[in-house]
Formats: C-alpha cells, sequence, structure tokens
C-alpha cells in the first residue's frame, strides 16, 4: 500500500534508526513485583527515545536507550490473561523452550548461558548505545539510582559493548564489515539500495500496519499494546577468534590464501566486498560503497557458487533471488561487539568476546525461526548434504564446507564451531504509548 | 530435518515400517509449529483425507483441471514445495465423499510451510482445502491454524519403501541432465 503513514513518534527509534554510538550496555532485568516493575518502566520510558525524536536531534544525543519485555515480564506487569493469550505461540514459550528447533543444542544449549538469560524471571532487557565510554558510564550509574530507589526490580546480569578497532568502521572481532543488508521499510523515509529488490511493507517488521500479504492480523490485544511494537530475539555469540585465525592458517599459506578462505566462509571479503562482484581480489572500496556493495544476484550471477559457495553464511541468511517470498524472510539487525579486542598475532586470550545482537521481525516463527531452522541450520540446505552455516550454524566439528572451484572443487572437513551462543531470549519491543499503558497498568482509568 | 547421510545408498532400496502415530518416540524432532514427521526411503511427504462438504465435489474435481492449467502455463509455480508426486483421490464412505491428498516431497512440511501457505493461495490448491470440513476460514493470515488442520488431518504410513531410497527430486534431475547432455555430447561426436 503505497502512502502507508509510520507513527514515528510511537515507534521505539531502535527500529528505525541506528545511533551513532561506539559503545553500550544491555541491563537484563527481572520484576520482583508489579508495582515495582511498573514504577521502574514509568520513570525509565522518559528516556526511550522515539524514531522521530532520534532523526530531528541527529547529532545532538549522546545515549539511545530502548526498552522491552519477555512474555513473562509482560504478565509480571499485570497484563491480564487475556491479553497475554493473544501473543504469538513461540514468543510466549521463549528462546528457551524453542531450543531444539533454533539448533542451539551441545554448547550452545541455554544451560551453558552465562548471562541468566536462560532464567524463567528474565523480565525485561534495557538498551543502552552511548556515543562515548564517558556517556556510557554516566547512564550506567543513573540507571543504577534508579533501580536503587524502589526495591522492585532485580539486574540479572548486564553486558558491555564496545566497537572493535580500527574504529572507522562496523565490523566484528572476525574482522568482518558489518551492518551491510538493511531492508528497506516501505514508509520509513529510506530508499533501497540497489541489490534489496525493492522496500519492504512496514508489517513485516511493525505491528499494526499491512506486511507483504496484505492488513495485520492476529495482533496481540488491546490494540494498544501492539500497536507500533515489534518483536526482538537476543543472540549474545560469542567468537573464537583465535581458532578462527588458525583455521585459517591451516588452510592457507600465504596471507592472500587466508583472506579468502575468510571470505569463502562468508561470501564476502572481510572488507565487506561481496564475492560475486570481486571474486578473485579484495576490493575494498567496494566493500565500502553501500550503492554497490549488494547489487547482485546469484541464480544468474553465481548459480554454482563458482563466488560464493552455496553454504556461506551470506548465501544462506539472503538467499536473494533463489529462495521464494523473501519479503517474508526478511529482518531487521541491530547490535554490537563485545569483549576486548584481540589483535592480529596476539595468541588466544581465553576472553570472552563476540558480537550480541537483536534480529527484529513482526513474526519470529516466520521470520527469526525460519532463517535459524531452514537456512543457517539446515544440514540440506541447496543440497549441500553435511553443511550449515559456518559462521553461525550448529557446528560440532563433523561437517564439511564445500567450495567450488574450477577444476575442482576445495572440501574442508571437520569444520570447527567458531561461534558459541552464551545467551538469548525472545523480547516484546513496544510503542511508547504501549510502554506508558504497561506503566499505567493497575491504576485506576 | 533434510539430512542425507552418506550411508544412504540410492542403489539399494529401502524399507521403512513406521510405529502407530506416525512418529520413532525416541527421536521425534520439534519444527518450528509442531513435531516433524520422520523422512524414510520415500523422502517426506503426507496423506491428508478429509471429509468434503456436502454438494462439492464437482469444485473439487474442478481444481484438477485447475492446477493442470497453472502448471501448463508456469512450470515452476510448486518449485518450493519440492515435490516428486501429487495424488488428490476422490472416495466415498456410507455416502459421504473424501479427498485423499497425497504428496511426496523433499522437505519437511514445517519448513517452507508459510511458503507453501503463500503458494496455494496464489495458485488455487488452498481454495480446493476450502471445501473441506473444518478447514480454518482464516487460513490466508493464520498458518498454525493452517498446519493444525493438515496436521489433524494427516493419516500417516506405516510403511514407506524406496527403490532409490531418499534421493531427492532435485538429485534426480541433476542426474537425468546430466545423461542428456552426456548423449548429446556422445551424439555430436558420431
Amino acid at each position: 500500500m503505497k502512502g502507508v503513514k509510520l507513527e514515528f513518534d510511537d515507534i521505539q527509534h531502535i527500529l528505525l534508526t541506528r545511533a551513532p554510538a561506539i559503545t553500550g550496555r544491555y541491563e537484563f532485568l527481572s520484576f520482583r513485583n508489579a508495582a515495582g516493575g511498573r514504577a521502574w518502566l514509568s520513570a525509565i520510558l522518559e528516556k526511550v527515545h522515539s524514531a522521530a525524536a532520534v532523526r530531528a536531534s541527529v547529532g545532538k544525543d549522546k545515549r539511545w536507550v530502548s526498552v522491552a519485555f519477555t512474555w513473562n515480564g509482560l504478565r509480571a506487569l499485570g497484563v491480564d490473561d487475556t491479553s497475554l493469550a493473544t501473543f504469538p505461540e513461540e514468543f510466549k514459550q521463549g528462546m528457551v523452550a524453542r531450543a531444539e528447533i533454533l539448533g542451539d543444542s551441545g554448547a550452545n544449549h541455554p544451560k551453558n548461558w552465562v548471562d541468566n538469560t536462560a532464567s524463567p524471571e528474565l523480565h525485561a532487557i534495557v538498551i543502552l548505545f552511548a556515543k562515548d565510554p564517558a556517556e556510557r558510564g554516566r547512564c550506567e550509574s543513573e540507571h543504577k539510582k534508579l533501580i536503587a530507589q524502589g526495591e522492585g526490580v532485580e539486574v540479572l546480569s548486564s553486558l558491555d559493548l564496545e566497537a572493535v578497532p580500527p574504529l572507522g568502521y562496523a565490523h566484528d572481532h572476525f574482522g568482518y564489515r558489518d551492518r551491510l543488508s538493511e531492508p528497506a521499510i516501505e514508509g520509513s523515509g529510506d530508499e533501497p539500495r540497489p541489490g534489496f529488490g525493492g522496500s519492504v511493507k512496514a508489517g513485516e517488521f511493525i505491528l499494526g500496519y499491512p506486511d507483504e500479504d496484505g492488513p495485520p492480523a492476529n495482533l496481540p490485544q488491546p490494540e494498544i499494546l501492539s500497536r507500533n511494537g515489534s518483536y526482538m530475539a537476543y543472540r549474545r555469540l560469542q567468537e573464537h577468534v583465535g581458532a578462527f585465525r588458525d583455521f585459517l592458517r591451516q588452510h592457507g599459506e600465504t596471507p592472500e590464501e587466508q583472506e579468502l578462505v575468510a571470505a569463502k566462509l562468508m561470501g564476502r571479503w572481510r572488507s565487506g566486498a561481496p564475492l560475486v562482484l570481486a571474486p578473485h581480489k579484495d576490493d575494498p572500496e567496494l566493500g565500502a560503497d553501500m550503492q554497490r556493495t549488494n547489487d547482485f544476484n546469484y541464480k544468474e550471477m553465481d548459480p554454482h557458487g563458482y563466488a560464493v559457495p552455496l553454504g556461506a553464511h551470506i548465501r544462506r541468511m539472503n538467499p536473494r533471488d533463489t529462495a521464494a517470498n523473501m519479503n517474508r524472510r526478511r529482518m531487521i539487525r541491530r547490535g554490537a561487539p563485545y569483549g576486548p579486542h584481540l589483535p592480529e598475532g596476539a595468541p588466544e586470550d581465553g576472553k570472552e568476546r563476540g558480537i550480541a545482537s537483536f534480529i527484529i521481525c513482526a513474526s519470529l516463527v516466520r521470520q527469526f525461526e525460519f532463517a535459524q531452522n531452514v537456512w543457517i541450520n539446515d544440514k540440506n540446505f541447496h543440497e549441500l548434504g553435511n553443511e550449515r552455516d559456518p559462521i553461525i550454524g550448529k557446528q560440532d566439528g563433523t561437517l564439511e564446507y564445500k567450495i567450488p572451484m574450477r577444476p575442482i572443487r576445495k572440501k574442508i572437513t571437520g569444520l570447527p564451531a567458531f561461534t558459541t551462543l552464551r545467551g538469548g531470549a525472545y523480547f516484546f519491543l513496544p510503542g511508547l504509548k504501549a510502554l506508558r499503558y504497561l506503566a499505567s497498568l493497575g491504576t485506576p482509568r | 530435518m533434510s539430512d542425507t547421510p552418506k550411508q544412504n545408498d540410492w542403489t539399494k532400496p529401502a524399507a521403512m515400517a513406521i510405529p502407530k502415530g506416525g512418529f520413532f518416540k525416541d527421536k521425534v524432532e520439534q519444527g518450528r509449529y509442531g513435531p516433524i514427521f520422520p523422512k524414510s526411503p520415500a523422502c517426506y511427504g503426507f496423506t491428508i483425507i478429509a471429509k468434503i462438504k456436502p454438494g462439492r465435489e464437482d469444485a473439487v474435481r474442478g481444481y484438477g483441471n485447475k492446477i493442470e492449467e497453472t502448471i501448463k502455463g508456469l512450470p515452476e509455480a510448486l518449485e518450493v514445495l519440492q515435490l516428486h508426486y501429487l495424488r488428490w483421490v476422490l472416495f466415498d464412505i456410507n455416502k459421504e465423499t473424501y479427498f485423499m491428498y497425497q504428496g511426496i516431497f523433499d522437505t519437511d512440511f514445517d519448513k517452507y510451510t508459510e511458503d507453501a501457505v503463500a503458494l496455494f493461495g496464489k495458485y488455487g490448491i488452498n481454495t480446493v482445502f476450502e471445501n473441506l470440513e473444518g478447514f480454518p476460514e482464516d487460513w490466508k493470515t493464520n498458518p498454525t491454524a493452517f498446519v493444525k488442520f493438515v496436521r489433524e488431518h494427516q493419516c500417516p504410513s506405516f510403511l514407506e519403501y524406496g527403490e532409490y531410497p531418499y534421493v531427492s527430486a532435485k538429485e534426480i534431475k541433476k542426474a537425468l541432465k546430466l545423461k542428456a547432455a552426456f548423449s548429446e555430447a556422445l551424439d555430436q561426436m558420431q
């Protein structure tokens, strides 16, 4: 539908904008009682920016706050059973109960998570992105004070975020450029970049708007609670940088060969340049050029995977023209790296580092869980037979990774796990009016 | 999950007896919409049997022609379902007419449920379901209800057999393509 008007002043900023932050902090909270939780929410919601507010004050803000709740959290705040029942099944169950579907077993199993996010007592998250460490420190102590004011809220865990040096562009601890593919939402004002197949209906990400299938349906009730809200899957993914670099050295004799191995796992050079457009040699300028770096397809340009292997991370996460109904599977990703940088050449220090992200979508089962279950962890994706996503798939050292090459393909056997899931949860990210509604539950209206 | 372990040797015909209920108790795998029916030597599949609404027999038969026409014009229309075969059957029990929808395919249905629902809507397969008793009226916006109907009307096999077990339609097509290319090359050499 053309001319859909998004309610920018009600939508939490994290859905539509990317804060120019280099640091941040997540705090995972539990409400000891409903009144205490609501008192905390009443205070914090003044700090939560809408998309409109963030857009209006670009360059001035130094911190950006978002708040979201688990299903248990909504109940803890006093949302009644009738309303709770209207939320989708997978959100009610939570990420822990969906572990098998998501491939979160073995080392990735919720029983091994380190941040209490597997606890049914997890009720809320407050997400802080900050311009600099000083601002983060200030906000952290402000929030500490707020929590100390009442007795209703307990911090289950927290995680500090740090951009990985060099700071010129966003990238993870492995060195891969990040934030390359972001769908343009219809009505958001963002122009779709070449290669994205146009903009996507707002209802794919924001509740209350038409989606790719038509008018909104089956929204949680009451409407004030769901409108302008969304769902977020949180994933705290440890990156085993030492093991990753060892692997590159094992499979490449020269630095150039090692770079190519890294590129073949991802489907892009670490600079971000896609192998479809730069198959033999890195092209950092292309990687950084947002107009060009996504402008490719697979069906015509690389059907057999000679550039991007069929099982490469970007080919699984966005099969482009080789999957049906792509616009029903889109997701918005937000987040940041955490943990200390491991300088090139330094030995593995055993410290946890990784990337802690939110996957934002209107339907966890149709978008996030589909991607986990089919694109990332289906061993037979593209008839590969014995592979999973080489970066974020469930790997236990028994699977392969095939790199089509002429005249003979290269097959890596016993691919190690480069990442381990250390925490996760499903959250509902309400609109600002919904936050106020939640804060006012239990008071006579 | 649609694994194809190496030990699956297509030269060795295989049969699988399936317990009552359709699942092997100790290895039921969870899909996004519930437990997944196991893959057999005859790949994945389902057999949905449901009573049709009285007087709808001709309407149901009409969809047979509709699908024929659709595929004629758009051969890849059902590609996402990764089908080998569809068999649609109408039969009577006690003067009531039943519809049997049997499909054999290479992906557990759960994986692509939403794609399938979208596709069914687009090409009219789903509308044949609207002639069945108990089919959810809100199927278009409610894949969960759609899946529930399918699961409730699924009659799991108790035996499945494959002369060339576990081979996917894609692999068969790839092999035939190779054969065709090879024959052509031989012909050109003469």
